[in-house]
């Protein structure tokens, strides 16, 4: 099975097909309206296995549009509660999460199109409605071997966040959803583990955050273009097997403060998990290339620090709520997340960036 | 896998985390790709009793460019074990 996809995958529309594509398959046209913190998890697999059959469906009709001579590499690539990604040859499909916003996904879609050598191009600039689903096609596109982390390409993510940073936002863009995302993890957390010990120290280092990384009030920066979910799962090389290495998953883009697309692997060096050579040398390919998230040169935590933390703690809300739902201990990693949330409360978060 | 030499069949051994195969007639060692230097490496510690200062990569990383609720093990030797780096090789590719 091809290597998970982060939350995306590139997925890829014919034109032909694209606008009148609907033939057979029920449309629903409103969005049903319960709030995104109540959709719970009986809810959403309830509708998987109709979505996916008609996710493949559609998707190989799509590819079959395509090219005339299709080898039909067919592979469901990720089905999640919040994603479904199925491939059929070079052309994949993305069914986004229940509770997407229709006009904000074709928003960051056509961004993500106005980014050409930074994001992968989507095939259709609009979403398609699909068993009360929004779905989008991409190209397919190579991941990270998710056998070998140490072969990931830190440069090339760096060097497509600098660039991503440093291009003016196109006036109607959401704003970034990385904070947004962390505080659902924490509220799931706080919901599945209320009594687990790892509990009070994550968020007790959540609830120390400002409130825009908690989501709760505006970024202090309404003008960077941020890809807001940045993980090896979102790199691919397009056009497979060796192109260059492009952004996917465009769920959480928007504007806000660069430094949380940094912050992930901030976190993991923080947090003792990633070895420092991996990190630096993210960090500098990150300001080789100007990008703005952290100061030329000098110590970079002030501007990491706020979004370090909230990453951690949001990776360790998932880890802890997670191993909850699976009745097991943590393991050793998930220990050193809450580890490091248990140490940030002897010291305050940096101070808001000047 | 047999000894390349007497043909008899070869054991592997790990010491400190290098692989080696030992042939269990002629006693022959066969070393893969990188181990020999793996070898070096180890041996080289061995022999430096106390290593008067950190080598050159870690110099690069200044302590105080890590946050102070970071882990204490920051300075080069961190827990990036293979055990380890199987868990957190996972988390490298999810939100």
């Amino acid at each position: 099975m091809p290597a998970q996809l982060g939350s995306c995958a590139g997925i890829a529309f014919p034109r032909a097909a694209s606008g009148g594509q609907h033939g057979g398959i029920p449309h629903r046209t409103g969005r049903h309206g319960g709030s995104p913190h109540l959709r719970t998890l009986t809810h959403v697999t309830t509708d998987v296995p109709a979505l996916l059959t008609a996710l493949t469906a559609r998707v190989r009709q799509a590819a079959h549009a395509r090219t005339a001579a299709c080898p039909c590499g067919a592979a469901t690539l990720a089905d999640r509660p919040d994603a479904t990604v199925v491939r059929h040859g070079g052309t994949v499909a993305k069914a986004h999460p229940a509770d997407a916003d229709h006009a904000e996904l074709s928003l960051r879609v056509t961004a993500a199109a106005r980014l050409p050598g930074v994001f992968l191009p989507p095939l259709a600039p609009a979403p398609a409605d699909l068993h009360g689903r929004l779905v989008t096609y991409w190209p397919y596109g190579t991941p990270v071997d998710p056998e070998d982390p140490d072969a990931a390409p830190w440069e090339s993510a760096a060097t497509l966040l600098a660039r991503l940073h440093r291009t003016p936002a196109p006036a109607a863009v959401p704003p970034m959803r990385g904070p947004a995302k962390a505080a659902l993890a924490v509220a799931r957390l706080r919901d599945t583990a209320p009594g687990h010990p790892a509990t009070g120290p994550v968020l007790a280092a959540w609830a120390a955050l400002p409130a825009w990384a908690r989501g709760a009030a505006a970024m202090p920066d309404p003008t960077t273009l941020c890809h807001g979910d940045l993980h090896l799962g979102q790199l691919v090389r397009h056009p497979a097997p060796a192109g260059p290495w492009l952004l996917i998953d465009v769920d959480d883009l928007g504007t806000g403060v660069p430094a949380w697309d940094l912050a992930r692997p901030a976190a993991w060096y923080a947090c003792g998990l990633l070895p420092p050579e991996q990190w630096h040398r993210f960090l500098t390919a990150y300001r080789a290339r100007g990008g703005p998230a952290v100061p030329a040169d000098g110590d970079p935590w002030p501007a990491l620090d706020v979004p370090a933390r909230a990453l951690t703690a949001q990776t360790a809300a998932r880890a802890v709520t997670k191993a909850v739902l699976a009745d097991r201990p943590l393991d050793e990693v998930e220990h050193a997340l809450v580890d490091a949330c248990a140490r940030m409360a002897a010291v305050r978060p940096a101070a808001p960036r000047g | 896998m047999q000894c390349p030499k007497c043909h008899a069949p070869m054991h592997t051994y790990n010491r400190n985390g290098v692989q080696i195969e030992q042939c269990s007639g002629c006693r022959g060692i066969f070393l893969d790709y990188g181990e020999l230097e793996s070898l070096t490496r180890l041996e080289a510690q061995w022999s430096q009793p106390a290593p008067p200062a950190p080598p050159a990569a870690p110099q690069a990383y200044p302590a105080a460019q890590a946050p102070a609720w970071g882990a204490p093990q920051h300075g080069g030797h961190g827990h990036y074990g293979h055990h380890r780096q199987k868990s957190f090789g996972r988390m490298l590719f999810s939100s």
